[in-house]
Parts: C-alpha cells; sequence; structure tokens
C-alpha cells in the first residue's frame, strides 16, 4: 500500500516529454531517492501528457503543487538534495514566462494552466495510465457501476441527451440522438468504434486522451455500448501511435482482468468486449464510412450515406462512431450529471474542447477549455500570446479543412454555430497560431495541399479540383497571378463544395474561402502589385542595399553564395538583382540594417 | 486478478484515497516539516519518520506532509507547521517522535492546538 508516501513526484511521460527525456529523468529521480533513502516517503508516477510539451520534461510535485520543466538528468541530483531532502524548491527549474520574469513556483499560478477546465483530460498528469487501480481512484469505473446498477440503456441515453454533448471529431452530432439511432436500429449484433485516427496534421488531441487515460475512453465505449445495446467493441488507432496503443493494451488486459470488460460485468448480464484495430494513418480514413471500410479489410474511402453506420455499418450491422474525446466525456457526465456539464459552455455547445494550439505562439501545447471562451484568451491568456513582440495576425482553427480568422475578430467565441459564421469549423480541435510572418496565400496553399494529397480520388472536383486550385494558388505565389485568378478560384471552390461525396472534399476549400474572405488583400498585392505583404513568397521579394546605411563592411558580399554582391573595403555595396536568388542571406547578415526587403 | 464485484471495486477507491488526496492537493491538515541543514542536524528526519510510521499504522488517509527548508529559528529545531482546515497555521519547536505522534492526532485530526509545544500561531507567507 502506498499510504507510506509523503510526497507524490508527477513525471509527465507523454510523447512529448518522452521525446525529451523523461523516461531518463524519470529514472534517475528514482535512483537518486534510493540513494538518500527517500524511495519509501517518495513516490514517482509517470503521467499521461500534461499538455504543456513546449516546456517538457515536465514534473508536478504534490501535495504542495510545485511545477519544474525543461529537466535534465543533471538537473536530478541538486533538486533531490534540495526539494525533497531539505524541502528548499529549487528556483531555476521552474516556470517563468520570459527570462526577466521571476519563476513561478505553483502549477495552479501558471498562465498556461490557470484557465484551462479538465473534463476530457480530467486525469491527465494525475493518474498512472498503466494502473487501473489509479484510474478507479479518481472515480474511475464510477459512472460504470452507476449505470449498470441504477439505469435503463434509456435512461442512459435520455441524459447524454441531456448534457447536450455533440461530437468531438469534427462534426459535432449530438451524441445521445445518434446512440438512440443504433439503439432503435433492428439487428441483435451491434458495434460500437471508437475513431482514433486523428489525421490532421499537428493534431494530438486524441492521442493524448489514450495515453493519458485509455481506461475513460474504455469506461465510455462500454456505457456507450450498454446504451445501445452492442456487445462488440472496435477501436482504431493510428498505427503511428505506438505508445497509445500500448497503453490501451494494458489497459484492456486490466480492465478484462478485473471483469470490467468480457461478460457478465457486474453480475448484470452486460456483455462487451473491445479490441483494438491499428490504422494505416490515411487522414481520409477518419471519415466514418471509409473507417468502416477500412476495418472491414478493405481500401480505406468513403461511401454514399444513407445508409448510416447506425442502419449499416461493419459488416452490414449497426454501428455507432465517436470520436476518442466524445468517448472520454461520456463517464464524467454520467458521474457528475447531465445538468453540471451542461453548465459548462453556450447556449449550443456544452462542455469543453481540446485543442492542440501551436504556430507562433508562446506557450504551445495541449489545452482544454470551456466552450464559449474566446480566441483572445487563448491566445493570450493561456498561449502567453505571439512570441518576440510580433504581431497577432489569424488562428487556423478546424484543421485542415478548417479557417482563417483574422485577428479582429479575435472576440469569436469557440462554439459550433460562432465558429461556422466565420467560415471555420471546431473541427476536432486544431489552432493553428500565425503571427504578421505568416503569408495568407501560402497558409491556404500549404492546407489545401495536405487535403489534395489526402483525396482518396473517387470524385472528380475533389480529386482534379483542390489539384486545379493548387496550381493557381502556386502561381500567385510565384508572382505569376492574373486577376481572373480571384474568381476562379470561388468559382472552383463551390464546385468542389457542391460534388463531393464526403466531408473531405466539401471542406477542402475552406482555407482559401477563409483567406479570401478576410485577407483578400494579400491575395491581391501578389496578383497586381507582385509583392507578398508578409515577406514570405520568395519570387515577390527584392533585395536592396540602402547606400546611406552600408559601411562597406563586405560581410553580405562574403555570405551571399551567388556571388550577387559587389563592392569594394568600405565602399557601398550592390545587389546584382539578375543573379540574386532570394535567399535573404545578406538581409539576415547585415549588421547595420543596410538591407532593404520588399 | 478476479473479476470485482461492486463492493470491491469501491474498497479499491476507498483504499487509494489517500494517495489521490495527495496527487490533488488536498486534506483536511497540511504537516510542513522544516528539513533545513539545521533541522535535519538536530532530528528533523526522525520526526518524519515518526509522523510517517504513526500515519502509516492508523491509517490515516486525509493529512497532507509536506517539507520546507528552515524555518529561520535553527535553536527550536525540529520544528513542524501544522494547518488545520482553513484556520490559521501553527508553528511546533524542539520536537522528537513522541510529541509529533500527539500533534498528528490531537491537532491534524482533530483540530486541537498542542499547546505545551506550539512555539506561534500565524506565521509569515508560505508558499
Ligand atoms: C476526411 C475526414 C476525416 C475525419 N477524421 C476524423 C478523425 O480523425 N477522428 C474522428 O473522430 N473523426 C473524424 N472524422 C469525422 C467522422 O467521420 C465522424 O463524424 C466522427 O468520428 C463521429 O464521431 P463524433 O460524433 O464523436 O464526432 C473525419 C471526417 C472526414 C470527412
Ligand atoms: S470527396 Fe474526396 S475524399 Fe471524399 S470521397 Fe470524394 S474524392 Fe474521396
Amino acid at each position: 500500500m502506498d499510504i507510506n508516501f509523503r510526497s507524490h513526484l508527477l513525471v509527465c511521460t507523454g510523447t512529448g516529454c518522452v521525446s525529451n527525456g523523461a523516461f531518463e529523468v524519470k529514472k534517475a529521480l528514482e535512483d537518486e531517492l534510493k540513494k538518500h533513502h527517500l524511495e519509501h516517503e517518495i513516490q514517482v508516477v509517470g503521467t499521461g501528457c500534461n499538455g504543456f510539451c513546449e516546456r517538457g520534461p515536465v514534473m508536478l510535485v504534490q501535495p504542495e503543487g510545485v511545477f519544474y520543466q525543461q529537466l535534465s538528468v543533471e538537473d536530478v541530483p541538486r533538486l533531490v538534495e534540495e526539494h525533497f531532502l531539505k524541502g528548499r524548491p529549487v528556483e531555476e527549474l521552474m516556470y517563468s514566462p520570459t527570462e526577466r520574469d521571476a519563476s513561478i513556483p505553483l502549477m495552479r499560478d501558471i498562465g498556461f494552466f490557470k484557465d484551462q477546465v479538465l473534463v476530457a483530460l480530467r486525469n491527465r498528469g494525475s493518474i498512472d495510465p498503466e494502473v487501473i487501480d489509479d484510474y478507479i481512484a479518481h472515480d474511475g469505473y464510477i459512472a460504470l457501476e452507476k449505470v449498470l446498477t441504477s439505469m435503463s440503456p434509456e435512461e442512459v441515453i435520455a441524459e447524454i441527451k441531456e448534457s447536450g454533448l455533440r461530437g468531438r471529431g469534427g462534426a459535432g452530432f449530438p451524441t445521445g440522438l445518434k446512440w438512440g439511432f443504433c439503439r432503435r436500429s433492428p439487428g441483435t449484433i451491434k458495434y460500437v468504434v471508437c475513431n482514433g485516427d486523428e489525421g490532421d496534421p499537428g493534431a494530438f488531441m486524441d492521442r493524448s486522451i489514450l495515453e493519458a487515460d485509455p481506461h475513460s475512453v474504455l469506461e465510455g465505449m462500454t456505457i456507450g455500448a450498454y446504451a445501445i445495446g452492442a456487445e462488440h467493441g472496435i477501436l482504431y488507432v493510428r498505427d503511428e501511435y505506438p505508445l497509445a496503443i500500448h497503453r490501451l493494451e494494458v489497459a484492456i488486459d486490466q480492465a478484462r482482468g478485473y471483469g470490467l470488460l468480457g461478460e457478465d460485468i457486474f453480475g448484470s448480464g452486460c456483455n462487451f468486449d473491445v479490441r483494438v484495430v491499428r490504422g494505416g494513418g490515411a487522414f481520409v480514413c477518419g471519415e466514418e464510412t471509409a473507417l468502416m471500410a477500412s476495418i472491414e479489410g478493405k481500401a480505406g474511402r468513403p461511401r454514399f450515406r444513407p445508409p448510416f453506420p447506425a442502419e449499416k455499418g461493419i459488416w452490414g450491422k449497426p454501428t455507432n462512431i465517436n470520436n476518442v474525446e466524445t468517448w472520454a466525456n461520456v463517464p464524467v457526465i454520467i458521474h457528475r450529471g447531465a445538468d453540471w456539464f451542461a453548465s459548462l459552455g453556450t447556449e449550443t455547445s456544452k462542455g469543453t474542447k481540446i485543442f492542440s494550439l501551436v504556430g507562433k505562439i508562446t506557450n504551445s501545447g495541449l489545452v482544454e477549455v470551456p466552450m464559449g471562451i474566446s480566441i483572445k484568451k487563448i491566445v493570450f491568456d493561456i498561449g502567453g500570446g505571439v512570441p518576440d513582440g510580433k504581431e497577432f495576425k489569424a488562428v487556423q482553427i478546424g484543421g485542415p479543412s478548417g479557417g482563417c480568422i483574422p485577428a479582429h475578430m479575435k472576440d469569436t467565441i469557440i462554439d459550433y454555430e460562432s465558429l461556422a459564421k466565420t467560415g471555420a469549423i471546431m473541427g476536432s480541435g486544431g489552432l493553428v497560431v500565425m503571427d504578421e510572418t505568416t503569408c495568407m496565400v501560402d497558409v491556404a496553399r500549404y492546407f489545401l495541399e495536405f487535403t489534395q494529397s489526402e483525396s482518396c480520388g473517387k470524385c472528380t472536383f475533389c480529386r482534379i479540383g483542390t489539384k486545379r486550385m493548387m496550381e493557381i494558388l502556386t502561381r500567385i505565389c510565384e508572382g505569376k497571378g492574373v486577376p481572373e485568378d480571384i474568381p476562379l478560384l470561388e468559382d472552383l471552390a463551390e464546385r468542389i463544395c457542391d460534388t463531393s461525396l464526403c466531408a473531405l472534399g466539401q471542406t477542402a476549400p475552406n482555407p482559401v474561402l477563409t483567406t479570401l474572405r478576410f485577407f483578400r488583400n494579400e491575395y491581391e498585392a501578389h496578383i497586381h502589385d507582385k509583392r507578398c505583404p508578409a515577406h514570405v513568397c520568395r519570387a515577390l521579394l527584392t533585395y536592396s542595399i540602402d547606400p546611406e546605411k552600408c559601411t562597406g563592411c563586405t560581410l553580405c558580399a562574403r555570405k551571399c553564395p551567388v556571388d550577387a554582391i559587389a563592392g569594394d573595403r568600405k565602399e557601398v555595396h550592390v545587389i546584382d538583382q539578375e543573379l540574386c536568388t532570394r535567399c535573404g542571406e545578406c538581409y539576415m547578415a547585415c549588421r547595420f540594417d543596410a538591407v532593404i526587403r520588399e | 486478478m478476479a473479476k470485482l464485484t461492486i463492493a470491491e471495486l469501491r474498497k479499491i477507491r476507498e483504499q487509494a484515497k489517500r494517495s489521490r488526496n495527495l496527487r490533488e492537493g488536498e486534506g483536511k491538515a497540511r504537516i510542513t516539516v522544516h528539513m533545513g541543514t539545521c533541522g535535519i542536524a538536530s532530528g528533523a528526519r526522525e520526526v518524519m519518520d515518526a509522523l510517517l510510521t504513526a500515519m502509516d499504522e492508523r491509517g490515516i488517509r486525509d493529512v497532507l506532509v509536506t517539507t520546507s527548508g528552515c524555518a529561520g529559528l535553527c535553536s527550536h529545531e525540529p520544528m513542524v507547521t501544522v494547518e488545520y482546515a482553513n484556520t490559521a497555521p501553527v508553528k511546533y519547536a524542539k520536537l522528537d517522535g513522541d510529541k509529533i505522534v500527539r500533534i498528528l492526532l490531537e491537532h491534524a485530526m482533530e483540530g486541537r492546538i498542542v499547546k505545551e509545544y506550539a512555539l506561534a500561531v500565524g506565521s509569515e507567507k508560505m508558499s
């Protein structure tokens, strides 16, 4: 029994921290504690992703609440001796927003954590995902107990409906309603599926839940299965998530061992078991009909709906598919009640949403925020704003098929409908922050390039239309755009939206449409003035030397890889525009700001 | 592992409660043992050991134990500070293994200050 421990060191062992050496730090801590005979007083616990990946490896010391970051094996001896032996927390290893600021000892005082509300990630950083008793201690399987002993399937569905939970996989469909369709669908064999494909570039919300708290997903699925009347569960997880798959498999074994999965759970007569299917990782396999085809061993291509999965799903049987985050919300809703859940959020969007906050932002990482929070609060209070004194320009929200919301609309709140009004979408939770050095045409091209290459090819406009749009955007970035390009882009976008079978095609033009809406002047500058306002599109830049400022130090001439700069020592230098490849080396090199970039 | 009954599931949850309180930084009282060099030299370790053993033997789950550096009164070490519920922290001085157990049982568990050992009520703000 661990009753003897006076303190727990919660070391994050999510993928981000692990890649920065978290396992080594954990091992060093254990060894060092042993050396000081503290191993029976202080327990080291490996937890799932804490979210503050930017500062990994991170560790929380409980019960004090002291937060350490950017730990290395070399820091460990001092840390153990000072803090754990002598009780003097080590300030240099704590977080401070910038080098000039004082360090902040307690995790709850750090801006990044302060405004977050953890529901789906309620156990992140506080339990060992590979120890089922840890999960149970933190109210784990309490909801399943409640459901199996005191609720009918209809009551469970009614509770989920009342909570207002909507799917977190992108479309935001009401979860209780979906369960009801599948329950009413005739048939004795039914499936529930957890969609862990997570194909959006840069997204890691679902991975993080699976790594930090796999039992929450298993418990959610078991509750859903009971409500729907399904006995078979499938967790579809992309193969690139080895740690998540490992932790899931450990969790499944433990749950089976305790009889929380399998036959006659708690003697209630309810049977349910799950298996993990590894996905090849194609983005389109996340679309539900493609996902089902992939599970059946066929090529992962979407098909026409109806029939919906609830009618004809895997192997023709009624199937209910929900996203990882959706499932993880289910146990808390049952345990704490629909009213509690519905008290978080807005009129139409209840609860919280997890975002992976990346891009030009000081505190990147994984954040869970209440619905209704403004973009401004996420970017500035949680994210700590844009680094290096640059100006905030826009956020791209909703993954590759999402849209860009400009800085002047930063009061927009996170809510399915408010985001849709801007042309963006909630999506699965990608949030990319952009500053003044981001070219919006280039950004639109980047996202379109992704969806274009992931198109399954079934629909003509999705396959070829996106390709044509790509070519036009490339042309504009290279300074070869013509005025007709803008209406042409809009026309193609409309046709792609109208004629595509699945949401991949239907939403692929979103990044282009939203940037055209809010940053049309940037497109026009590229096309009419052959100028890239953000100085990103290389073909549109010119470098010249300001004769007033040039001291003739020769540094730029020596840096230039193509010998395009002429000039003697102490003489004003000149760039030969014919030879210049616009690499920008001279611009970076000049110590007198004499190189002008336009 | 055998299949759990609901009663067994609840038992696991109950047993792990201290661990949970610890991880969430929650408890009805908090005892801070001052473990500066001076504290350790004058027996803070023995105080800590006696405290943890007593908690273990009695199955006490809702008292948190933390450490901090020297309290600035080296001649009075070993010292602890007890914070019970929302009342002002109390400092105890010149402790040993028996005294700390009494403090644990009377003050941390029941909220009754052990006046004989108390040095001062209230303290400078601690983080
Ligand atoms: C191209 C494409 C990719 C998708 N990728 C995912 C994904 O990675 N994960 C996910 O949960 N849903 C994804 N979806 C949405 C699913 O089709 C489906 O709506 C979702 O899994 C339903 O679960 P929910 O109601 O809990 O959101 C994708 C949809 C499309 C069109
Ligand atoms: S819209 Fe695109 S990805 Fe979807 S089915 Fe058609 S071709 Fe395939």
